[in-house]
């Protein structure tokens, strides 16, 4: 299987150990990946934000970046969810056909980490360590757009002496939502008071997630109230031994 | 959308706009201490009951799928369903109005009020009549309208407006309400507790005389039946009822959009629509009616006030199969914290965001609203008839930036869409933001970025991005 990477822009810029740490659970699992060079951003950003237009040419270039691998891998639920719902609608909005039928074959090969391993490569025990207690965001874009499940939950389940911690009202959205976090910062500031109230509550050690963007929201939030809390990605726990 | 020739489709008036824009009215809303805390105990509660009752059906997702494939229909034959419905309520003894707009369905109510000599009217509790602004219309003709529906009682007797579709008084808790019984209510007993029961007597008392002497009613209308000419109204506390029944004309008015094309289609909707609501399996009181009956005048406004409009628009119509039920402003994490007043409109939450500003013609006043949402998609989930709010805020998002033209934003999002479309530039760009590591420390930065500030910390950006990583190994 001719398997790529899509980091992402944010875990390109911003977040490269989620990025090292899916290379490292990929690899771990026998399988060799490319990181083809070519690549950027889903376009989301645009897209949420009222700019389709902009989102054009991202969609293209991702569509070329990745359209010889057989399957694509992406440590984002929200990125996953642009690629499956959005890519193939903007090309057929902007008239190109031939790219937007290019763009569904390219989501139809597209997974969201937790999603490749359990669906793709079966696996729910990729041999990680982690003595951590955590909790865990589901994200609203795994959960509502991909419909991941509890395919995360099975995956920290098997992480050797990880303490997974219920968190109150998993499904409540952290306050993110890409520009909605600047747009509107005191109603997204109220949300993510809720949800790191909620992640004290809990008194885990650390928040996971499988988006580095709502991690980066909570993350910051955490960080600024000095709780002492961490966020961690799913791919940081499943690369860990310990 | 549109075409050369093809006349301007009318927008809509009343209260479909917002006030101020979204993020300003929100901080205010935040504030109000005691409406945060009505507004998360009610919607939790609604919710968990929606939720028990929706998951006992295993049909729930057919139904929904039925519901919208029927409201789909409705909106491509409105042309055809709209003149049936005129012909068979026409042919029961009703007369039947159109409405273009606001001004005029308030033109026309009125002079039916005025024809009949009353100086005052009973009301179901109705969106439309809400939406055109109807009870100030009628005021300014010397006509005092009643709020007869307790929840619209209270926002009427406390002169506030409603904050939700179906719980109009939703930010008020049962304290609040007994101080506005004892201070507006006339004949009130002043030693009123804030019991419910307590206030539930107070208002029936109140509103049974009104129901006595009420000469006219006016009503709104959950579905229309075109085969038939059946109106409905769906309620829970048989107010309606007596309205609907008690008075010797009776007036409704109802947008173009509630129409079921058969009367079997009911079926669905009384299943979806209590379930969604009020997390009822079934509603206490339907009132069905054909035409006129025997010793009352009956008549039907159909207002269109923005619809056909809306119905323009591909990718926006959907949000006409809305019946109302507000499953979307309880499961909304926004609206659970700023309540509907934020939004201006009659329609707040995830629908009204959606619906307010295609209603008023994408008017300037309402272009924060399609942004007033983290687009976590929770109310699509919700939604009984299956309309994809989020990838129709989306859409209105284009619209409200295409008709804003040139702007920072646009400028600098074209701007970051060449820089990443090109592999060279992209490198080169998240090199410089390695250099910025710095300004992660800060505590205020100019434009965007001072929101984030304000309750979050900056991610330090790495000395390496992944792909210079990568290159390396």
């Amino acid at each position: 299987m001719r398997l790529a990477l899509f980091a992402t822009c944010l875990v390109d810029g911003l977040f490269p150990d989620v990025g090292k740490a899916t290379v490292t659970v990929l690899r771990r699992l026998g399988h060799q990946v490319k990181f083809p060079a070519g690549q950027s951003c889903c376009g989301q950003l645009h897209v949420n934000t009222g700019y389709p237009r902009d989102a054009l040419p991202l969609v293209r270039n991702h569509v070329q970046s990745f359209e010889s691998f057989d399957a694509v891998v992406v440590p984002s639920g929200s990125c996953t969810a642009a690629i499956r719902h959005q890519h193939a609608d903007l090309a057929e909005q902007a008239g190109d056909t031939a790219l937007a039928e290019r763009a569904a074959a390219v989501a139809a090969k597209t997974y969201e980490l937790s999603e490749f391993l359990v669906d793709v490569l079966g696996v729910t025990d990729v041999g990680a360590h982690y003595p951590h207690r955590v909790t865990y965001h589901p994200t609203c874009h795994s959960l509502r757009l991909l419909r991941v499940g509890d395919r995360p939950y099975r995956l920290l389940r098997q992480v050797r002496e990880l303490e997974l911690i219920e968190l109150p009202d998993a499904e409540q959205c952290c306050g993110f939502g890409g520009t909605f976090a600047v747009k509107n910062a005191d109603v997204s500031s109220a949300m993510l008071a809720d949800k790191l109230s909620a992640i004290e509550h809990t008194g885990a050690e650390c928040c996971a997630a499988g988006d580095a963007s709502c991690l980066m929201h909570i993350g910051g939030g955490l960080a600024r109230l000095h709780t002492g809390t961490r966020t961690v990605h799913l791919a940081e726990i499943l690369a860990s031994t310990g | 959308m549109s075409f050369p020739g093809m006349p301007a489709l009318p927008a809509g008036q009343g209260n479909i706009h917002a006030g101020r824009p979204f993020p300003q009215a929100a901080r205010a809303e935040l504030a109000n201490s005691q409406q945060r805390q009505n507004l998360t105990r009610a919607t939790g509660t609604i919710r968990a009951k929606r939720a028990g009752v929706v998951a006992e059906l295993p049909d729930w997702q057919q139904l929904r799928a039925a519901g919208a494939a029927i409201k789909d229909d409705v909106l491509a034959g409105l042309d055809t369903y709209l003149v049936q419905l005129e012909e068979q309520v026409s042919a029961r003894g009703g007369t039947v109005h159109w409405a273009r707009d606001a001004a005029e369905a308030n033109r026309i109510v009125t002079g039916l009020v005025q024809a009949t000599g009353a100086e005052e009217v009973v009301k179901v509790k109705s969106m439309a009549t809400q939406e055109i602004g109807l009870n100030e219309a009628l005021a300014a003709a010397g006509i005092t309208a009643v709020e007869t529906d307790l929840a619209e009682l209270i926002v009427q007797l406390g002169h506030d407006t409603p904050s939700h579709i179906l719980v109009p008084a939703i930010h008020r808790n049962r304290s609040e309400i007994r101080d506005i019984f004892l201070a507006e209510m006339a004949g009130v007993d002043p030693e009123l507790t804030d019991e419910p029961a307590a206030l539930a007597e107070a208002a029936r008392r109140y509103l049974r005389a009104k129901f006595l002497t009420a000469q006219v009613a006016i009503s709104g209308a959950n579905f229309a039946v075109a085969e038939t000419g059946t109106l409905a109204v769906v309620e829970s506390e048989g107010n309606g009822r007596m309205c609907l029944t008690l008075p010797r004309t009776l007036i409704t008015v109802m947008g173009i959009e509630k129409l079921v094309p058969r009367w079997r289609d009911l079926e669905v909707f009384l299943q979806l629509l209590p379930r969604s609501s009020t997390g009822e399996r079934m509603n206490p009181y339907t009132s069905m009616w054909s035409g006129a009956v025997e010793g009352q005048d009956f008549h039907l406004v159909l207002l269109d006030n923005g619809r056909t409009a809306t119905l323009a628009d591909p990718r926006g119509r959907s949000a006409l199969r809305c019946i109302r039920c507000s499953a979307c402003l309880n499961v909304c994490p926004v609206y659970e914290r700023t309540g509907g007043h934020a939004y201006g409109s009659v329609y707040p939450g995830p629908i009204g965001a959606v619906l307010s500003p295609q209603l008023s013609g994408m008017a300037p006043e309402n272009n924060t609203l399609p942004f007033a949402s983290s687009l976590c998609g929770a109310c699509f989930d919700a939604c009984p008839v299956a309309i994809d709010i989020p990838s129709m805020l989306v859409h209105l998002r284009a619209r409200v930036t295409e008709q804003r033209g040139r702007t920072a934003e646009s400028v600098a999002l074209h701007a970051l869409s060449s820089t990443m479309s090109s592999p060279r530039r992209w490198r080169w760009a998240l090199r410089l933001a390695s250099w910025a590591r710095p300004l992660a420390r800060a505590r205020r930065l100019p434009g965007p970025l001072s929101g984030w500030l304000q309750s979050r910390d900056l991610p330090v950006p790495p000395r390496q991005s992944f792909r210079d990583w990568w290159s390396q190994q």
